[in-house]
C-alpha cells in the first residue's frame, strides 16, 4: 500500500513525515506541535485521515514510508496530539447517553441493552429495500476501511487480558479468523464480496474515497486496541460492535439478493447473521462481563467504548444516507 | 435436539437469546438431521423462530425486545 493523498494541513503534515522521516525535516517543524483547530476532529476528514495513516503503521505499513517510523518518537509524539482530541471528544460525546444508564444492571445486560437507544437512519434498512447497485458498491467500498482488517484491532488487547476473558476472546477471534480455514477468514469474504461487484480488494485502495466517518470508526477501534489503558472501551466496543451486526446484515443480505448480486456478495453476510448470534454473547458476558468482575473500575470505559460505538455508527448512518439520499440532515449538523 | 462431542460439551443458556453451546462436534434436531459444528461456540436457537435452525439468527430480538 502507498501512502494515501492528503486532505489537508494535518494529513499533509503527516504525510510529510512519514515521507521523508523526521530526521530529515526542517528542526523547526519537526518539534513544533501539530496545530489542530476549534472544530471536532471526529468529522474532520483531515484529522482522521492523518491519524489513520499514522495508525496503519501497526498494521500493515506503506510501502514508501519506513517501517521504523512505528515507534518513532516525533511521530508518535504526531499521533498523540490528535489521538488525545478524539478521545476527549468522543467521550463527552456519549457521556449524556451513559448518565442514563442503570447504574446497578451487571454489565453484559447494559450492552445488550444499550443499541435500543439509537436513534437516526438506518442504511442497513435503506440498503434492504432502496439501494440501487452503485449505493451497495459504495458501502461496500467504505466498509473495506473496516472490513479488510476486520478483528485485528481486537487482536491487539489479546496479550492485555487474562482468565476467562482472554479465552472468551481467543475463541471470538478464532471464528473471525476462518476457524482453522483461510477459506473462511472475515476479512477475506468481505474482500470477495468485493471482487463479486467489481471492487479491488487489495489493502487500502479506497482510502482516498472514503468519507471521515469511515475512518473515524477505523480509527477509535484502532485507538481502543493500541492502548492498554483503554482495553475496557475496547471491548466495551466490540459487545455493541456485535450485537448490532446480525439483524442488520440479514437486511443487506437480502437487499443484495433483490438486486442480483452474486453469491459471494451476500455470503459474507449471511455468514455475520450466525456469526455475530454467537459473538454478541460472548462479547457482552464471557469478556466484558468477565473483565469487570474482575477488575470493576473497568466498567465505565467498558460502557464507554460501548456508546462510542453506537455514536460513530449513527454518525456514519448520517454520512452515508447523506450521500444516497441528499435530503437527510448532515453528519456535521448532529454531531455539533 | 442432541448435542454430542468428543469431549465434555457445555451449554450456557442466554437470557432471552440462545443456549451458547461449546465442545459439540455435532447437534442432532429433533427431527433427526445431523448438523456439523464449525465454530468454536455455536447459539442454538431456543426461540422457534430462527431461519437457519438450529442456529440462533437473532431472529428472538425481535420476538422478545430487550
Ligand atoms: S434464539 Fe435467537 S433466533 Fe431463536
Ligand atoms: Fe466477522
Ligand atoms: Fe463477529
Amino acid at each position: 500500500m502507498l501512502l494515501p493523498r492528503e486532505r489537508g494541513p494535518l494529513s499533509r503534515r503527516v504525510l510529510q513525515t512519514l515521507r521523508t522521516g523526521p530526521g530529515s525535516s526542517r528542526s523547526t517543524t519537526a518539534f513544533t506541535e501539530l496545530a489542530l483547530g476549534p472544530d471536532s476532529v471526529v468529522t474532520d476528514e483531515d484529522a482522521q485521515l492523518a491519524l489513520w495513516t499514522l495508525y496503519e503503521l501497526h498494521y500493515r505499513g506503506f510501502d514508501d514510508a519506513a517501517e521504523d517510523l512505528e515507534w518513532d518518537p516525533t511521530v508518535l509524539r504526531l499521533r498523540r496530539t490528535l489521538e488525545r482530541r478524539f478521545e476527549r471528544e468522543l467521550r463527552e460525546a456519549v457521556a449524556l447517553r451513559l448518565r442514563s444508564l442503570p447504574g446497578e444492571a451487571p454489565v453484559g445486560e447494559t450492552l445488550l441493552a444499550l443499541p435500543a437507544t439509537s436513534t437516526g437512519p438506518s442504511p442497513a434498512a435503506y440498503l434492504h429495500r432502496h439501494a440501487s447497485r452503485e449505493v451497495v458498491v459504495d458501502f461496500l467500498r467504505e466498509r473495506s476501511l473496516q472490513q479488510l482488517k476486520e478483528s485485528d484491532p481486537q487482536a491487539f488487547v489479546l496479550p492485555r487480558l487474562t482468565g476467562r476473558s482472554k479465552v472468551a476472546l481467543a475463541e471470538l477471534l478464532y471464528d473471525e479468523f476462518g476457524g482453522g480455514r483461510p477459506e473462511r477468514l472475515h476479512q477475506r469474504l468481505f474482500a470477495e464480496a468485493m471482487v463479486s461487484v467489481g471492487l479491488d480488494p487489495t489493502y487500502g485502495t479506497y482510502v482516498d474515497e472514503v468519507g471521515a466517518l469511515s475512518l473515524a470508526s477505523a480509527n477509535a477501534m484502532s485507538m481502543f486496541g493500541l492502548h492498554r489503558r483503554l482495553r475496557g472501551a475496547a471491548m466495551g466496543h466490540l459487545a455493541v460492535f456485535e450485537a448490532t451486526s446480525s439483524v442488520p446484515s440479514r437486511k443487506i443480505a437480502g437487499g443484495m439478493d433483490r438486486l442480483g448480486l452474486p453469491p459471494a456478495a451476500a455470503a459474507y453476510f449471511h455468514e455475520h447473521v450466525e456469526a455475530d448470534s454467537v459473538h454478541e454473547h460472548l462479547a457482552a458476558h464471557d469478556i466484558c462481563g468477565a473483565m469487570v468482575a474482575e477488575e470493576p473500575g473497568l466498567r465505565e470505559d467498558v460502557l464507554v467504548g460501548a456508546a462510542v460505538c453506537l455514536h460513530l455508527d449513527e454518525l456514519s448512518a448520517l454520512e452515508l444516507t447523506e450521500r444516497w439520499n441528499p435530503t437527510a440532515p448532515t453528519a456535521q449538523e448532529v454531531a455539533s | 435436539m442432541r448435542l454430542s462431542g468428543p469431549d465434555d460439551v457445555s451449554v450456557r443458556s442466554c437470557p432471552g437469546g440462545p443456549d451458547l453451546v461449546r465442545g459439540a462436534t455435532l447437534v442432532v434436531d429433533d427431527d433427526g438431521v445431523q448438523h456439523e459444528v464449525t465454530r468454536p461456540v455455536v447459539a442454538i436457537c431456543r426461540c422457534d423462530r430462527s431461519s437457519r435452525m438450529p442456529w440462533c439468527d437473532s431472529t428472538h430480538k425481535a420476538v422478545r425486545p430487550r
